[in-house]
């Protein structure tokens, strides 16, 4: 049995350890709601890329080449798979998940004879992936300095993705993130991104546009354009994923050290009383021995 | 008072700016065009440049975008930059750190065509900088 002074230390650390938690809850918090602004303020731009580019996609496919970029190269032999993760830990499941996703493709692609390769984007995805698949992993990116996600970051990545692509490194381009669905569910998701998957265009307007320069010239500059967009899309989300997976997690840590910290004291004042009791024990039965 | 359409300008990282237009001049890639409203159906890229846009109410804004291009309909002009700093935000250290890094990449390309879009963007760099910042 731990002695009393043991007991006392003891709750001492749990609740300098509940301060701690409590701390990052409430830093997580404010990170998420800024997270959360910057999500939502780059949601317009992307919403009208998109309707722009199912235009422009159905205008180009009544003749003339699509870039390769958007249709893919017609081969399906080699897999990128760019993992984005957070950078850091203590953010309960969030990172595992994605893992988990990206393992679960690779082992699948792996089974039917493809080549894959993975680009990971984040500290945390990187470590989980190198245990099983180092070999795999072509490429990296931390984001660890970055203190604000700007646009120019995710443009680095897709240069880079395009690159490997121009360079014929790989043929067919998947994106997994965390979708952030609220602030206590993210669900990993698998995207493709090259080829891209374009939406019909919206029906109604329907107008005969005149392109300047031309109806490909554009559709070349815009569709890398977009790959850079998904990609600043999903690491935002990631970021607000993150930040509420992180709050979660953290207010279950500082719940659980509340309820450590009640049992511990229970069992303290249990055992202060019985060290009471055992004293006057001795007292009395000393006095009735003489 | 002359028709107005509805003007949007977004970059990547937020809505600059959404409200009704009478008249928006861009610097579209084959030269400034000036919108107005019924213009017909037109997609454009958009090089370096400064974007005037004259609202229905209130004072003429000009905003300096770099590179991106514009959706224009009868009746809607949406004009996605790659990124747009209004032109009073706009500081000569940031142009320069932009083009250094221009010109960084004019350097680094490696087939003939990338290194001429980089010095093609470099050069609309700099005649944004002279037009913009008086010397």
């Amino acid at each position: 049995m731990a002695s009393l002074k043991d007991l006392r230390n003891r709750i001492a650390s749990v609740k300098a350890t509940q301060k701690i938690t409590k701390a990052m809850q409430m830093v997580a918090a404010a990170k998420l709601r800024r997270a959360q602004e910057a999500a939502e303020a780059a949601r317009p731009y992307s919403e009208r890329m998109e309707s722009v580019l199912a235009n422009i996609a159905q205008a180009v496919s009544g003749g003339g080449e699509a870039p390769q970029l958007m249709v893919g190269n017609g081969k399906d032999d080699v897999h990128l798979l760019v993992v984005a993760t957070a950078d850091r830990g203590l953010c309960g499941g969030f990172n595992s998940q994605i893992a988990r996703l990206a393992r679960e493709h690779i082992r699948k692609l792996l089974a039917e004879g493809k080549t894959v390769k993975v680009f990971t984007v984040g500290r945390k995805g990187y470590d989980m992936l190198r245990r099983d698949y180092a070999k795999l992993i072509v490429e990296r990116v931390e984001l660890k300095e970055v203190k604000q996600l700007g646009f120019s970051n995710a443009d680095d990545i897709a240069k880079k993705i395009i690159a490997l692509f121009n360079d014929g490194q790989f043929d067919v381009c998947t994106l997994f993130y965390s979708r952030f669905k609220s602030v206590i569910s993210q669900v990993p998701t698998a995207q493709p991104l090259i080829p891209a998957a374009t939406g019909e265009a919206e029906g109604g307007d329907g107008a005969v546009y005149d392109y300047e320069p031309s109806a490909e010239e554009i559709l070349g500059d815009l569709v890398p354009r977009n790959i850079a967009v998904q990609i600043f899309k999903a690491l935002l989300e990631n970021a607000a994923g993150e930040m509420g997976a992180k709050m979660t997690a953290m207010d279950n840590a500082t719940r659980n050290a509340g309820e450590m910290i009640d049992k511990l004291t229970i069992t303290y004042n249990r055992q202060r009383q019985a060290q009471i009791t055992k004293e006057l024990i001795e007292i009395i039965s000393g006095a009735e021995a003489l | 008072m002359a028709d107005s359409f509805k003007f949007e300008l977004v970059s990547p990282e937020r809505l600059l700016i959404s409200e009704d237009a009478e008249q928006v001049i861009l610097p579209g890639a084959e030269g400034e065009m000036t919108v107005l409203a019924k213009h017909a159906p037109v997609m454009t890229t958009i090089r370096p440049g400064v974007v005037t846009v004259k609202p229905t109410s209130g004072a003429e804004q000009r905003y300096a975008v770099f590179g991106g291009f514009a959706d224009i309909l009868p009746e809607t002009c949406t004009l996605l930059a790659e990124s747009a700093v209004p032109v009073g935000e706009l500081n000569r250290e940031d142009l320069q750190r932009r083009i250094e890094a221009a010109k960084r990449d004019a350097e680094a390309a490696e087939d003939a065509e990338a290194r001429s879009r980089a010095e093609l963007f470099l050069q609309q760099l700099t005649t944004l900088e002279n037009a913009i910042i008086p010397a």
